[in-house]
């Protein structure tokens, strides 16, 4: 089957549902010059009303596209970089997020908010934020974090046609990985899982660009005849909750890896489930792998270390079995 | 903008006189504790707001802010749903979820009011914009204190219109003040439609008090928008009589002089108006009377039917988070 990158999976999405729907269109800094790669052709073939550059005002874009969405388009903001998408915190939390409810049904907000996560690439604190959990605390957004170039098609396709507002995370990690992407329409269902591999030992939650390590990770550990099972949930809300408890069923042992901050995250929130709904399953205690409660430097120097990668899922899983 | 015929203009004053009436009927309510949370009252306004709404067609759009309740009513909206909302009764129009600062009647084309200062502004751009990407000529009408001229939304949501020449009129309801704080102490400009060139669209500063002023100007506005020129500001100089919000807060403290207070009202719009239909032959005394009778109907009716209704199910707390429901978060 033919393979795309992560970018071009998203183009791809992009293009097909704008086609499929004239209440599609994109918003955002520079997408009509294709500065970052997932918007490249659509100026040309569906015009600037509908690859429309907005100046550089997040919050202000933010609400332009709640406010289109009220009346019944349906648009896909660029943030390019998560980081900024705290300029437009407000309007993600205070209207898109509490719209639907707060004015009891009579309209809902079918946006979506694209966001890269560019950790690890020497762009220091103000652009490496990998902020999926922050928004987690908000009810009323959906999230999406795709692992591979199929699920960045799949999930979009999804995000677009969802009638609430989604933010979908891209890992900066994942942009130029290459994998198989079927040409047509397919969507992927939010709050499913996918069981990345099958194991007996130790089940392992990754996130984004982690499932890679966790898969890697499972390479080595198999050749010791040690069995990880390696969850990807996908979406973050919803969350898979059933998916990640039947897993710890069975092999009683749990690991969430997630490049996220520690406190307060995603790694916390899944290890609570297991710790509320599984405890009587586990073999071991629940461990989690981070980054640390620590700002993002600068040198590569400092930066290294910061994100669990497969080395450290080895070692955790090891020690995982000895306790 | 052709003086609206004398029909319109008696609806103007029916609306008018509608906003004062659910304003103070509001206002005693809140007195005797039935209204939870709080709220924030337009009397002294009524002019302008009706003025505004009036100049749109009904399928046209409107965002209001924290003291919107007449907004909706100056669009059109039936009092009573609007009133039980105010309660948190089941029949109000957002169910019970929204309240007095977020009442929202489609129906009528009032998109909703936000309690966020100056954060309906860019909302407003994207419904104007979704509008004209549409094909249609839908025109929103963006309703904003001077207070929330000062948040970088009022920059951000002007430039956008104006570079994209979006259909959207953006009304500054310059009151004088921002809770306490007088504009003049927080702007060395005097006059919000100033900022109007900043964007290279037109500024207007209007007679808030006079109702067909206002009318005249967004009406304007409203047409240079549907035609594709773009938005414009007009800002609608006028008072309010009661404070902030209701409650002791802010009866002790001393921001504005009772002299200050008594010359707006000595401008009140609606004897202002009154005396126009008056002056002008559209009404005589009978028919005020008459009118006064009818809103004062009107206004009972939705008082009673308010405090008729049920409250909602509590279990409707749980719904409608997602309009495609979530296991474990919405229990629809
Ligand atoms: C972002 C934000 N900051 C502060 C407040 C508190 N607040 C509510 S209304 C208000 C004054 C708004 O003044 P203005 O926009 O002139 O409207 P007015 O109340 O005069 O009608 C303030 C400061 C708020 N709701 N939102």
């Amino acid at each position: 089957m033919r393979e795309l990158t992560f970018l071009e999976a998203i183009r791809e999405a992009q293009e097909q549902e704008m086609a499929r729907d004239p209440r599609v269109f994109i918003l955002g800094e520079d997408v009509s010059f294709n500065v970052y790669g997932s918007t490249g052709g659509l100026a040309d073939r569906f015009g600037l009303e509908r690859v429309r550059d907005t100046p550089i005002s997040e919050s202000g874009f933010t609400g332009v596209a709640i406010g289109a969405a009220l009346v019944g388009m349906r648009p896909i903001v660029d943030f390019t970089i998560a980081s900024f998408m705290y300029l437009a915190m407000d309007q993600l939390v205070s209207m898109a997020a509490k719209t639907a409810y707060m004015y009891g049904g009579q309209a809902h907000v079918p946006a979506v908010f694209r966001a890269a996560l560019f950790y690890n690439g020497g762009l220091a604190a103000q652009h490496s934020d990998r902020n999926y959990a922050m928004f987690m605390q908000v009810p009323g957004l959906k999230i999406a974090v795709p692992s591979c170039p199929y699920d960045a098609k799949g999930l979009l396709k999804t995000a677009v046609r969802d009638d609430d507002p989604v933010l979908m995370f891209e890992d900066g990690a994942l942009w130029g990985s290459r994998g198989e992407v079927p040409q047509d329409d397919y969507l992927i269902p939010f709050g499913q899982a996918a069981v990345r591999r099958e194991g007996s030992d130790v089940t392992v939650v990754a996130i984004g660009s982690r499932v890679r390590e966790a898969l890697t990770a499972a390479d080595t550990l198999a050749r010791e005849g040690i069995s990880l099972e390696v969850i990807d949930p996908r979406t973050l809300v919803p969350l898979d909750r059933p998916t990640i408890l039947e897993s710890v069923a069975k092999t009683g042992r749990a690991l969430v890896v997630d490049v996220g901050h520690k406190s307060c995250g995603v790694a916390g929130e899944i290890l609570a489930t297991i710790a509320e709904d599984g405890f009587w399953s586990l073999r071991a205690p629940l461990r989690r792998l981070t980054a640390p409660d620590m700002q993002i430097p600068f040198s590569p120097a400092l930066e290294k270390g910061f994100y669990p990668d497969a080395a450290q899922i080895v070692d955790a899983a090891r020690r995982l079995l000895r306790e | 903008m052709p003086t609206p015929d004398p029909a319109t203009q008696l609806e103007m004053y029916r609306r008018m006189l509608r906003i004062r009436r659910f304003d103070e009927t509001v206002k005693t309510l809140f007195d005797r504790g039935r209204i939870p949370g709080s709220v924030h009252l337009s009397i002294g306004q009524e002019a302008e707001v009706v003025g505004a709404c009036m100049a749109l067609r009904r399928d046209d759009t409107m965002v209001g802010n924290h003291r919107s309740h007449g907004h909706p009513i100056g669009k059109g909206a039936a009092l009573g749903p609007l009133l039980a909302e105010i309660l948190g009764k089941a029949t109000g129009v957002n169910g019970g979820k929204g309240g007095s600062m977020h009442l929202a009647d489609f129906s009528v084309g009032s998109l909703g009011e936000s309690s966020i200062v100056g954060s309906g502004l860019p909302v407003a751009v994207g419904a104007a914009l979704g509008a004209k990407m549409q094909g249609s000529d839908r025109v929103c009408l963006c309703f904003f204190g001077d207070g929330a001229s000062n948040e970088g939304y009022f920059h951000e949501a002007l430039n956008m219109a104006s570079a994209w020449q979006v259909p959207v009129v953006f009304l500054c309801e310059n009151n004088g003040y921002g809770v306490t704080t007088a504009f003049g102490r927080i702007s060395r400009v005097p006059d919000v439609a100033a900022r109007a060139a900043a964007y290279g669209i037109p500024g207007q500063i209007v007679d808030g008090q006079d109702a067909l002023a206002v009318h005249a100007a967004v009406g304007q506005a409203v047409q240079r928008a549907r035609d594709g020129a773009g938005p414009s500001l007009i800002e609608a100089k006028t008072y309010r009589y009661p404070h902030h919000s209701e409650g002791p807060l802010y009866d002790a403290i001393a921001y504005r002089d009772a002299s200050e207070l008594a010359a707006w009202q000595a401008r009140d719009p609606l004897p202002l108006f009154a005396r126009h239909l008056e002056d002008t032959g559209i009404a005589d005394a009978a028919t005020l009377t008459g009118i006064e009778q009818a809103i004062a109907a009107e206004v009972a009716a939705a008082l009673e039917f308010a405090q008729q209704s049920p409250w909602p199910d509590p279990a409707e707390a749980h719904r409608g988070l997602y309009r495609t429901p979530i296991a474990g978060f919405d229990h629809a």
